[in-house]
């Protein structure tokens, strides 16, 4: 628990957390971001198969408030070239308010850091033509057609064949068809496409993709995520948010913030161990009320309804097998040791960080 | 009221008051929310009631005079002193020559100039019907001709007075000829002052709002977002918005002067070339307005809004609707900050008095300096990145 409690008073010192993480960007450091009890194993492993220089972003400390308010609280960040890099958190956790700062979009209060290797806070200019950034909202201009926004975003770009490479990139996206229509009578998915031609059109070599597929449906989505994966088999970075927990497995690495704090950083698998929770799943008649009985019970942090089962999960696995005890034996229900998912561990951090900010600020005269 | 299922039902089918009372509460919620709406409601009324209660005035008096007289004789003295207890006629300053006279009226800076000849108060006396000449700059018909009518009464009332034959009769054939001339606009047409400012009138309007519309639009739609991402730089933003608008606003002036001379018969005076390459500043200085709205407004709704706030003054304060010299004094305050007002006069001074470049001069150095301090306030407010 130490982690957790070295890490709650961030949010009144966040800068000089943020020089901190700076200074010694390693595994103690790390640790304490992701406010996880004791377990700095995981952590180990992702920064020890990494070689300095090779990192696309490397930030630390960055720090952005709007009005007051902290969106994005010292915030450090590495991310390897090629690597396809998931950036999960609640709604209105500062992903898009870092992913702005990342490609220039905001300028940083406060923290430092590179990325492709030029400076965040001065270069932005310089890191601008090889970033392909995709916002949350659909932002070509839907009284153009398909070609024409590709062509303007490639003179944006000064891209030196023009015609020939929105050609390419209309074939390669399989959009000819659609080359004469105004973007704004596409249909959701590929306005999707269409975004990601734009921003992948002149050959960035880092991809900051806002929740690129929001309302978009699976086929699409798969698409698109092959179409990332073939990039990044090429060498191109990526980092994208997404609230999708699929779509957070076809990433190579992930980082979890909730309310301005980074809380994990990891692979899949090094989050969910790195969680320490154990989950059960039961199957069998009257799930509603047992769903109901087992949440109020010691030990028992979510009860989830999946389908015809309910996943029961708790950080002490002593306390939760010994209430659950008496249930397993009862009749007509199925009891199963399974896999904890990610969402499940996405919940317990974002409840923990809430907890944690909660009791700061009854600490801090109730400032909400 | 029945109770139950059946009030609920009713309430489905009928006109339901809890309904339209919930309706027009969140109404009025969302009426308070949006600020620009609110304070247009409450801004624009007061505006028109100060405006047409007191700025607007379409009988102006105080109107400045100049003097060129060759005869100081009690009689010349008496009717200058005349005019002025008129009241229609501020007499500012003796010429002392033909050439300042001329110049005088050409850039405006009288509205009358007074003759008085050599042998005015010999030939008086001898009962020969001296001649005053009395030249007014009629571009804008309504803003002399009240002045012109109390001429008329200035003159034979103070004869009337100070002529020694005067006592007991009114003399039949007047003891003066008094000859008016109204320079540029003899037959007082008011079209000859419409048209041409209306050029300027549909420029502000235009030009204002669309430009804060088209930045406002980009960011409504979040394409600025996209654009910012990629490496253009502000300046080119700014320029790649606003030179379309250029070769609107002049294709806008190409049509109105058109139309001025051939549906309107307004006659040119002066050079198009000039009227052309002056009216850059112009246009320039709206456009200005325009971009400086679009980086406070929030919305497409919000930029129309504060456009109209910019064009209502413009419109009522510039002399365009109302003579300009009719106005109390702040009113005319307001209006010399206003880039129409020195519009007007310099498109009124070329096509209808036939005023070269340098006599336009003065009144393009306030729009000049208009632009330059609207477009600091815009690049200021314009803001590279989202925050």
């Amino acid at each position: 628990m130490d982690a957790d409690t070295d890490h709650s008073p961030g949010g009144g010192n966040a800068e000089s957390n943020g020089i901190r993480d700076a200074s010694a960007l390693g595994d103690a450091s790390a640790g304490a971001e992701t406010g996880a009890p004791g377990n700095d194993k995981s952590n180990d492993g992702g920064n020890d198969k990494s070689n300095d220089g090779d990192y696309v972003i490397d930030v630390s400390g960055l720090t952005k408030s709007f009005g007051g308010k902290v969106v994005v609280n010292g915030l450090s960040m590495r991310v390897k070239r090629g690597e396809i890099y998931g950036f999960l958190g609640p709604n209105g956790s500062g992903k898009t308010t870092f992913i702005r700062m990342l490609c220039g979009l905001l300028k940083p209060d406060s923290g430092s850091g590179t990325c492709l290797g030029l400076d965040v806070l001065t270069q932005a200019d310089e890191i601008k033509p090889h970033v392909g950034y995709m916002a949350q909202r659909f932002s070509l201009y839907e009284d153009l057609t398909v070609r024409e926004n590709l062509d303007f975003t490639a003179r944006m770009y000064g891209l030196p064949n023009r015609a020939e490479a929105v050609d390419a990139c209309l074939a390669r996206m399989g959009m000819n068809r659609f080359e004469n229509q105004l973007a704004g009578s596409l249909s959701g998915g590929w306005k999707q496409r269409l975004a990601l031609s734009s921003c992948t059109l002149h050959g960035p070599k880092l991809l900051l993709l806002d929740e690129p597929t929001a309302g978009v449906d699976p086929g699409a989505r798969r698409d698109f995520w092959d179409e990332v994966h073939k990039l990044a088999s090429q060498g191109v970075t990526a980092l994208i948010s997404t609230h999708y927990m699929d779509e957070a497995e076809r990433c190579h690495r992930l980082a979890y913030i909730a309310y301005g704090d980074l809380l994990a950083q990891d692979t899949l698998e090094g989050i969910v161990d790195h969680a320490g929770l154990t989950t059960w799943s039961v199957s069998g008649p009257n799930l509603p009320e047992l769903a109901e009985r087992l949440r109020p019970l010691p030990g028992v942090d979510q009860v989830v309804a999946f389908g015809n089962t309910l996943h029961v999960s708790g950080q002490d696995k002593h306390l939760l097998d010994a209430t659950l005890s008496p249930f397993l034996l009862a009749n007509g229900q199925d009891w199963k040791l399974i896999r904890t998912s990610l969402e499940e561990v996405f919940i317990h951090l974002m409840r923990g960080q809430q907890a944690r900010q909660n009791g700061q600020a009854a600490k801090g005269g109730g400032q909400p | 009221m029945r109770s139950g299922m059946t009030s609920g039902m009713n309430a489905s089918n009928m006109f339901c008051f809890r309904r339209f009372a919930a309706m027009v509460y969140k109404e009025f919620i969302q009426m308070r929310r949006d600020r620009v709406t609110f304070a247009m409601m409450i801004g624009i009324p007061l505006m028109q009631l100060i405006l047409f209660g007191y700025a607007i005035n379409s009988d102006p008096r105080h109107l400045p005079t100049a003097v060129l007289s060759a005869d100081n004789s009690p009689f010349a003295r008496s009717i200058v002193a005349g005019m002025q207890t008129s009241s229609y006629f501020d007499v500012t300053g003796h010429l002392a020559s033909r050439a300042d006279a001329d110049s005088a009226l050409k850039e405006g800076r009288v509205q009358f100039v007074l003759t008085i000849p050599e042998d005015f108060s010999r030939r008086l006396l001898r009962g020969e019907q001296p001649v005053l000449l009395l030249e007014a700059d009629a571009t804008d018909p309504a803003a002399t001709s009240g002045a012109l009518a109390a001429m008329r009464e200035v003159v034979s009332q103070v004869l009337v007075r100070d002529l020694p034959a005067s006592a007991g009769y009114a003399p039949t054939p007047p003891p003066v000829t008094l000859r008016v001339h109204a320079e540029y606009n003899p037959e007082a047409v008011t079209q000859y002052n419409i048209v041409p400012g209306l050029m300027g009138v549909i420029l502000t309007l235009t030009l204002t709002m669309i430009t804060s519309l088209a930045i406002t639009r980009e960011r409504e739609r979040g394409t600025m977002e996209n654009l910012l991402s990629t490496p253009v730089r502000p300046l080119e933003v700014m320029l790649g918005k606003i030179i379309p608008y250029i070769l609107v606003g002049y294709i806008q002036m190409t049509l109105i002067i058109l139309a001025a001379k051939f549906l309107f018969g307004v006659p040119l005076r002066g050079s198009i070339v000039a009227v052309f390459v002056l009216s850059l500043v112009f246009i320039a200085a709206n456009l200005s307005v325009g971009v400086t709205l679009s980086t406070i407004a929030k919305n497409q709704l919000q930029a129309v809004q504060m456009s109209v706030f910019f064009f209502l003054p413009s419109l009522l304060l510039s002399g365009f609707m109302f003579p300009f010299r009719g106005m109390p004094g702040w009113a005319q305050t307001i209006g010399s900050v206003l880039p129409l007002t020195h519009y007007l006069r310099l498109v009124r001074g070329i096509l209808l008095k036939g005023n070269g470049p340098l006599e336009s001069l003065t009144n393009v150095w306030p729009i000049a300096l208009f632009l330059l301090a609207v477009i600091s306030i815009g690049m200021r407010r314009y803001r590279r990145t989202l925050d």
